[in-house]
């Protein structure tokens, strides 16, 4: 925060039941340095109260929070202020795309969490099964152990949805698995958990990725799901092979 | 006998506890919350399963319901939980003054802890203050604070309980003589409203408890104590680092996913509906946090935070008011049948709350059911969203 004082009108997407969607606008004075669920929060404490939108741990360790800010996916709770508008400028906040809206901000991601339960994707990993540091995927030599156990940690994914939102495909293909879920399954890999293959095999698997790497674009945790899919591709390409030669 | 219907007021860490205590003892059940799940304190914890050692010197009570809760929940809610244990460390002379007393209350309240060396401390994690003298193992752990309640949610989702998320309760529903008989409700997603009858309510709206007592005209000794809390951009430590010393400001640093995080500050205020993320907070964060852990101050800050924890007792400041909860029967306290608060305690002491809530709760109704929460493993989060 600084004693900086910005101007901003946040121009908000509103939709209730069968009604109309419509833009309603705030004029709020803010500290560039707050961060975007800021901004949103104080409309709802001050301004409007039949305003309704999603956020939990306001720290990017639960992935609540996400919404299109200025037509672009972020995790409002580390958006800068500064970072996506100018002092007198405008922030447009929308729910998300490619999910059902249950009503203003808020966005129904089943779509998303029955996906992840199909893959198995896991909530907590072995530290070496998701390493900490460094571009390459592979975990790093020395993993440090807990007295001969594997630590563990909270996977990256959080789950927050933007990747499916930014994805040009998922909104053409309501069954697509999605980023998030083809990731979680290449984490996994197809060696270990072979019931995965015809899981992600498949028309609606990743297959139907274009490359767009869009989610790997506004991914907010890590995940490089563009990157994990073309993994994934060649990893299925290896397990059917080997297959077709056992059966031969 | 159809059902007894209970009403609760709050998908907080206590709203949803209660829901699937209820659930498994027999009772329909009905959430009612203003936002999603966990969007008030609850959700922006500092995110630490407590050992219980914070409180092993100054309040015995919660340090032995810490270390009971935490082996609880470490078994029934896996998939929420970096189980991989804490440090307390010293590091000045005041420090190193507290480690008596800290041994003996640790002994006292059953918490397992283990000396380490300065040498052994810094190759278990050696991101630390190289200047530490000493080092305690504790069995803290991290947990997800959205995953944590959706366990729960999901579990008494499994058992029938029905949610009205995004959903106001506008008013108290009366009997015409002051009793509670349900609530009116405002369901902002849809833009409805509906009164909702019920056997009890029970408000377990945490630092907000006032906002529905005084519905019914009554008061409950709470104090809304907001904290700052900053994360930061690299994770440092695989354990949860405490300060060897008596609880004060900025003396936890958590890891959580690829992160760090630092808490909490400590005051009071009036209304917990809005309250800013301070400047001399996130700046105090970052001095105390690289007191543990200097390579902190190289570190980019992620998100800055506040949660208003509700502190029993009315008058005194913040830390020195005891950290345990209170249920209150109306009944009792305020000649109003109908209606049950719960409030106080700690994310760690969840599921104990609740079982203390609904053993009042039953008793009130004649009904001997045991409580089973603590034996019955949750289901995974994403039930809450798939059945």
């Amino acid at each position: 925060m600084s004693e900086e004082k910005w101007t901003v009108k946040f121009v908000i997407f509103r939709k209730k039941g069968d009604q109309p969607a419509r833009y309603d606008s705030y004029v709020l004075e803010v500290d560039p340095e707050e961060y975007v669920i800021d901004g949103v929060e104080r409309i709802w404490a001050f301004h409007d109260r039949s305003l309704i939108f999603a956020h939990a741990c306001h720290h990017s360790t639960c992935g609540a929070c996400g919404m299109r800010v200025n037509d672009v996916e972020k995790l409002t709770c580390i958006t800068k202020i500064r970072d996506v508008t100018t002092n007198g400028g405008t922030l447009k906040i929308e729910p998300m795309r490619n999910f059902p809206i249950i009503g203003d901000l808020v966005v129904d991601m089943t779509r998303m969490y029955a996906a992840m339960d199909r893959v198995h994707a896991k909530a907590v990993h072995p530290l070496s099964a998701a390493p900490l540091e460094g571009e390459d995927i592979r975990p790093p030599r020395d993993v440090p152990r807990n007295n001969g156990n594997e630590y563990l940690r909270l996977a990256d994914c959080i789950e927050c949805g933007l990747c499916i939102s930014a994805c040009p495909v998922a909104g053409t293909a309501e069954n697509y698995l999605g980023p998030a879920v083809l990731a979680a399954a290449q984490l996994q890999g197809l060696k270990h958990n072979p019931d995965l293959l015809d899981v992600v095999d498949c028309a609606d698997g990743l297959w139907r990725c274009h490359s767009a790497y869009e989610c790997t674009a506004v991914c907010p945790s890590n995940v490089d799901p563009g990157w994990r899919i073309m993994d994934l591709r060649r990893q299925v390409v290896g397990e059917r092979l080997k297959r077709w030669f056992v059966k031969a | 006998m159809s059902k007894l219907h209970a009403i609760v007021i709050g998908a907080g860490f206590t709203g949803v506890a209660i829901a699937h205590d209820l659930a498994l003892r027999g009772f329909a059940v009905t959430v009612v919350e203003r936002g999603p799940i966990v969007n008030g304190t609850s959700g922006r914890t500092h995110g630490l399963l407590h050992s219980g050692a914070r409180y092993a010197v100054n309040d015995q009570e919660s340090a032995i319901e810490c270390i009971q809760e935490n082996q609880i929940l470490r078994l029934i809610v896996p998939d929420a939980i970096e189980p991989n244990g804490g440090l307390f460390i010293g590091i000045t002379d005041e420090d190193m003054a507290y480690r008596e007393k800290f041994m003996e209350g640790c002994a006292a309240c059953g918490i397992p802890i283990t000396e380490l060396s300065p040498k052994e401390a810094l190759r278990l994690e050696p991101n630390l203050n190289p200047k530490l003298q000493t080092a305690f193992t504790v069995p803290d752990g991290t947990f997800d604070p959205l995953r944590l309640a959706l366990a729960f949610a999901a579990s008494a989702k499994a058992n029938g309980t029905v949610f009205h998320l995004y959903t106001d309760v506008v008013d108290l529903l009366t009997d015409g003589q002051g009793n509670i008989v349900g609530v009116k409700a405002w369901d902002r997603a849809a833009d409805k409203r509906f009164d909702i009858q019920g056997d009890i309510v029970v408000n377990a709206t945490g630092a907000w408890v006032g906002h529905i007592t005084s519905m019914a005209g009554i008061s409950v000794p709470i104090t809304p104590t907001p904290g700052v809390m900053v994360a930061y951009d690299k994770r440092l430590t695989q354990r949860a680092i405490n300060l060897l010393n008596k609880p004060g400001d900025g003396d936890i640093v958590l890891p959580q996913r690829r992160m760090m995080v630092v808490g909490t500050t400590s005051f009071t205020i009036e209304d917990p509906d809005y309250v800013p993320v301070y400047e001399d907070h996130v700046q105090l964060m970052i001095e105390r946090g690289s007191n543990l852990i200097p390579a902190l101050r190289q570190t980019k800050e992620r998100g800055a935070y506040m949660a208003t924890r509700p502190l029993i007792g009315a008058s005194a400041p913040g830390r020195s008011i005891s950290r345990t909860f209170k249920a209150y029967d109306h009944k009792e306290t305020d000649n109003v049948e109908g209606l049950v608060t719960i409030t106080g305690g700690k994310a760690t002491t969840l599921r104990l709350m609740a079982e203390k809530t609904v053993d009042l709760i039953c008793k009130k109704f004649n009904l001997t059911i045991p409580c089973t929460t603590a034996e019955t493993p949750l289901l995974s989060y994403r039930k809450f969203y798939v059945n």
